[in-house]
């Protein structure tokens, strides 16, 4: 992404490419280019271009993540009705097979495309990009990401969002966080979802797993909520108003915003003055040209 | 399992550099890879070979150094490690902390040799 201003030079990499370290030598015969760069430049690039798509049209995108049968479906079904036009909705449902998910939220009267990934375990920009393309931007003030049901891969690909939302369903356990860090450190929102199952449950408490997430040195809000009783929706649907009118405030001012923690976090490093947005969109002209093909 | 995509997006990368170093073969790749990146390093190394098979760098070495995972406390400033599901400061136990090391997945170097022409 910077491999020319050296903000990618770490407290951590340093050494190494400095003075005697490892990467300035290199063997007789053969010559070490320096690069320090993210694994996955190409889909950064990419997410980068969704990102500014996003941007001009004025779309808050949304990457919803969770376990497989968390609720994110049900949730997204309940929030299009409870919007009731007030924010106008459109998702993208990632699925290794089936239409299921994208025909129950068009039953709702959103537009939603389906993206059947086969084997793979998460969704990318790319993807994410062609299926935009089947969407009209100018018509939708938030786009819901909906990834595959999956608490490890998704975590890994930027796909262009604004915000992560991770969903975590009171069946599954009050320590998912612990045991999936990777992904519960990347949530801008975490949403504890079938809450109405909680009286039936005597091992799942919601301040724990709060707790949980504040040990992975997250302050993400945490709400609580139910889409079968509504509890709790009240919360979200207000979140969701809140993002949106921050979008457009951004917008007005030519700012974006990417979710506060990234997979190539480490090209980061360089301090909190860094400023990412603009770098961002440095970065995205540079990409424009052959991302359009 | 998506070690597998990111080693490809890797690939991509060598090979492009490859090229504009007009290099006739890659013979050692280096990443940095820390343990909350969502990258095993150990799956990154299987997937290896069958990424890079038939390309430029199909025999190079991969060399992965791993990263600990380190935070600064934003409430003491204290530096100190940290587990990847307990990132709280050392010192104090406030979990307002920044990482400064640990979610690395980078490629630090490529080590090639040139065309002989060129």
């Amino acid at each position: 992404m910077c491999d020319t201003c050296g903000c990618n030079v770490t407290e951590g990499n340093r050494h190494l490419v400095e003075g005697d370290g490892k990467l300035a030598q290199t063997e007789s015969g053969r010559e070490a280019v320096s690069v320090l760069t993210g694994l996955l430049t190409e889909n950064d690039r990419l997410a980068a271009h969704n990102r500014e798509h996003f941007d001009r049209h004025r779309v808050l995108a949304l990457n919803l993540m969770s376990s497989p049968g968390s609720g994110k479906t049900r949730l997204l079904e309940e929030t299009v009705t409870a919007l009731d036009g007030a924010l106008r909705i459109a998702v993208i449902e990632g699925d290794l097979e089936t239409e299921n998910d994208a025909q129950r939220i068009r039953d709702r009267g959103v537009p939603a495309v389906q993206i059947t990934t086969g084997t793979a375990c998460h969704l990318d920009a790319h993807m994410v990009h062609d299926a935009l393309h089947a969407l009209d931007l100018d018509t939708i003030d938030v786009l819901f990401v909906e990834n595959v049901g999956n608490l490890v891969c998704p975590a890994s690909f930027d796909l262009g969002q604004h915000r992560n939302v991770t969903l975590l369903s009171v069946t599954e356990g009050d320590d998912k966080p612990a045991k999936y860090p990777v992904m519960f450190r990347a949530a801008d929102l975490m949403l504890v979802s079938k809450a109405d199952l909680l009286d039936v449950l005597d091992d799942f408490e919601p301040a724990k797993a709060e707790r949980h997430l504040r040990h992975l040195a997250n302050e993400a809000p945490v709400f609580t909520l139910s889409a079968r009783s509504g509890e709790g929706l009240d919360d979200w649907l207000a979140w969701l108003r809140a993002e949106h009118a921050a979008m457009l405030e951004r917008a007005r001012s030519g700012e974006t915003l990417r979710p506060a923690v990234q997979p190539d976090g480490a090209l980061r490093h360089a301090g909190p003055t860094h400023e990412q947005g603009r770098h961002e969109h440095d970065d995205h002209r540079h990409a424009h040209g052959h991302t359009h093909d | 399992m998506h070690e597998l995509a990111v080693c490809q997006g890797l690939m991509g990368q060598v090979e492009d550099i490859a090229s504009r170093e007009r290099a006739q073969r890659v013979t050692r790749i280096r990443l940095q890879i820390g343990p909350l990146s969502g990258v095993e390093a150990r799956l990154l190394r299987e997937a290896f070979p069958i990424a890079s098979a038939d390309s430029v760098a199909d025999r190079a070495t991969l060399e992965i150094d791993e990263q600990p995972i380190r935070v600064r406390c934003l409430s003491c400033a204290a530096e100190s490690d940290a587990k990847a599901n307990r990132l709280v400061c050392g010192v104090c136990g406030d979990y307002r902390t920044q990482l400064i090391s640990g979610d690395e997945m980078l490629l630090l170097s490529v080590e090639l040799e040139r065309r002989e022409s060129a």
